[in-house]
């Protein structure tokens, strides 16, 4: 009885029972929803939200916010996408090694003004949010690169079918492999809750809170790099709108996923379910025709209803910093 | 019959010397653009030029500022109203900024018309549109309709956002036409909001609702190559024919690929041409911009200027396989 409450309280239960609530749903009105080709296709389309949601994880998990991860990934992106069509024949692994590159360097850019500089988070990547964005204005003098200029391997790469789902998914889900190991499994994954949920207390255990967000913030912005090259690639298309508020979706990712904005918690399988709760929304509602401003009042009353759920965790935080916090019922 | 001989000598001679001084010297058209430096804009000044080798008298003096602001154009326009010129024709950054300027110009005798980008009825005497808003409805049902597979089909639209203006209205004109086309099924309109991302999310869900759909019309840049692709992606190349507006250079590989047959846009060489020989027109006085008057457009036909002395060019043009590569270079 108890492992059923347990169970029921969990964020990640939660929101496996909202999603098949959605899916019966929809598959009521439009039975081909369901099938599993049409399953792996909402996958596929939310993969670059779910890696995005990850390194998004990390920041708000110490306390911080990241604004700036859509322009950064206009702007790497924008930037590959223009070597491509001046050097066709650059490896596709160079160019994807330079989106992560580039991704971390501007994420480290955001770090070094929180850490060193101690500025609030929201306001750095705000200012961050309209200058790499302006970058990408000023590098391209707001040209379109198109999906003729892009190479056949540029284009390729995210699509490739191997054994059965496209990289871009299993991109995806190496992501987020790695985050279990890295947010469970090692000194600065737990240093990610351990800051967001009790600065002081982290500091007296030894823990550089302000390190700590400058590697989180690095985190975020290697993984929008990496999108950056996805995105482009996927859409076949570079232009400077590229992703344009799509920030407040990654957010709402992990908003929708269980993270406390208050930092602290989260886990990266609430996170992923939030992204993927979010997909399936996004994906789902063009097939039951569903009028364009009830989508966005739908996805609206979804964030506010986690986070309404979230608000309940946040009460029972104590001086723990490193215990699994749940929500309580 | 001498009265009449002298009626019409003098008449001759008044005739003269009225068109003496216009056929005498050169007619300088200034061509006022946005910016120089952009594809679109260098397209209608080839038009331009093209006018000018037809017309024989005609010099043309393509200008602009360096970057897209009115305050640019204002200088253009002092400095050319300082040489002189017989006419200018300009696509305007502002609609209201540039009228004291263009004012002053038409005090001086100076012919003014605006073209692509309009300026307020004050401050010039007619103004081109590339195309309007019925024939713009129009050709996206025709191009959607001439290719679907034995003339009937499925058919949906991917506009921009729900609250878009120009693209509401250009729906609206596709409805109106439908009954024209009898095979053509409109079957649903969706919105992409401009973004590749939800664009393309929303030409799945037509690809997974309609398994029947023959073709989309997108009326926008960013839908209509989000939606070619969403088509390449399904593998339905060749099923479902993405038509509707987008630029050349964007719509190249898309059209390459198979998943666009035609698409349309206004052809900025025809558009550069006829602003030049409208120019023409009214500044040797062979033509006068009123409401309801028609002004010839050499080998464009006629432009019919409407209650604020602004007319439509013509259809946009239709871009395929054929041509697409060329513009491509273009814009």
């Amino acid at each position: 009885m108890s492992l059923i409450r347990t169970l029921l309280a969990r964020r990640e239960t939660l929101l496996l029972c909202a999603m098949l609530a959605l899916l019966i749903g929809v598959t009521a009105r439009f039975p081909e929803f369901a099938t599993p080709a049409s399953l792996a296709n909402v996958f596929h389309d939310t993969s670059i939200l779910i890696i995005l949601a990850l390194g998004q994880m990390a920041v708000i998990l110490t306390k911080s916010i990241d604004l700036s991860v859509a322009a950064n990934l206009a702007f790497t992106g924008m930037t590959v996408a223009m070597l491509n069509h001046a050097f066709p024949d650059l490896s596709i692994l160079v160019l994807m090694g330079l989106a992560l590159t580039m991704g971390l360097a501007l994420g480290a850019i955001n770090g070094l003004m929180v850490w060193r500089l101690n500025m609030p988070p929201i306001v750095v990547t705000l200012g961050t949010l309209t200058i790499y964005r302006g970058l990408a204005f000023v590098e391209s003098g707001g040209a379109w690169v198109n999906a003729h200029e892009m190479s056949p391997a540029f284009l390729e790469l995210p699509r490739a079918v191997v054994a059965g789902l496209p990289v871009l998914s299993w991109l995806a889900i190496l992501a987020i492999g790695l985050s279990v190991l890295l947010f469970d499994r090692t000194p600065i994954g737990r240093a990610f809750f351990a800051t967001g949920g009790n600065a002081v207390a982290a500091v007296y255990t030894g823990i550089d809170v302000g390190r700590t967000r400058f590697y989180a913030f690095c985190l975020s912005g290697m993984l929008a790099g990496l999108s950056g090259y996805l995105w482009v690639s996927r859409y076949a298309v570079a232009y400077v709108d590229v992703a344009g508020g799509f920030e407040l979706n990654v957010i709402a990712a992990c908003v929708i996923g269980g993270v406390s904005i208050a930092g602290g918690i989260g886990s990266v399988a609430g996170t992923v379910l939030g992204a993927l709760f979010l997909g399936l929304i996004m994906n789902a509602l063009p097939v039951i025709g569903v009028s364009p401003f009830w989508q966005m009042a739908i996805s609206g009353a979804v964030i506010i209803a986690a986070v309404t759920i979230n608000a309940r965790a946040e009460r029972s935080v104590g001086r723990n910093i490193l215990r699994r916090k749940e929500i309580v019922l | 019959m001498t009265l009449f001989k002298k009626l019409a000598a003098t008449t001759a001679v008044a005739l003269a010397m009225l068109a003496g001084p216009a056929s005498a010297e050169t007619v300088k058209i200034a061509l006022v653009v946005k910016a120089l430096g952009i594809g679109f804009f260098d397209a209608a000044n080839k038009g331009a030029q093209e006018a000018a080798k037809e017309l024989g008298d005609v010099e043309v003096i393509y200008t602009g500022p360096t970057n897209t602001t009115a305050e640019g154009q204002i200088e253009v326009i002092n400095s050319l109203i300082a040489q002189k010129v017989n006419a200018i024709a300009i696509s305007a950054n502002d609609k209201d900024a540039l009228v004291p300027a263009l004012k002053k110009a038409m005090e001086r005798g100076i012919t003014v018309i605006s073209w692509d980008s309009g300026v307020a009825p004050e401050g010039r005497l007619m103004h081109l549109n590339p195309s309007s808003n019925e024939l713009i409805g129009n050709m996206c049902v025709k191009m959607a309709a001439d290719n679907l597979p034995d003339g009937k089909g499925d058919v949906a639209i991917l506009s921009a956002a729900s609250t878009a203006t120009n693209q509401n209205t250009w729906i609206e004109e596709m409805k109106k036409v439908l009954p024209k086309y009898p095979g053509v099924k409109l079957v649903d309109t969706v919105y992409g909001d401009d973004l590749a991302d939800k664009s393309y999310r929303e030409m799945q869900g037509l690809i997974a609702k309609y398994p029947d759909l023959k073709a989309v019309i997108a009326p926008t840049s960013v839908g209509i190559v989000a939606a070619a692709q969403a088509v390449e992606d399904a593998g339905k190349t060749g099923q479902i024919n993405v038509t509707g507006l987008g630029l050349p250079s964007e719509m190249a590989g898309h059209v390459k690929a198979g998943s666009s047959k035609s698409f349309a846009i206004w052809n900025p060489i025809d558009l550069g041409y006829a602003a030049t020989t409208i120019a023409y027109e009214l500044a040797t006085g062979k033509a006068e911009a009123k409401p309801g008057a028609e002004i010839p457009m050499g080998r464009m036909g006629k432009v019919k200027l409407d209650d604020t002395s602004s007319g439509a060019m013509a259809d946009p043009f239709v871009y395929d396989a054929k041509n697409v590569e060329e513009f491509a270079k273009i814009f």
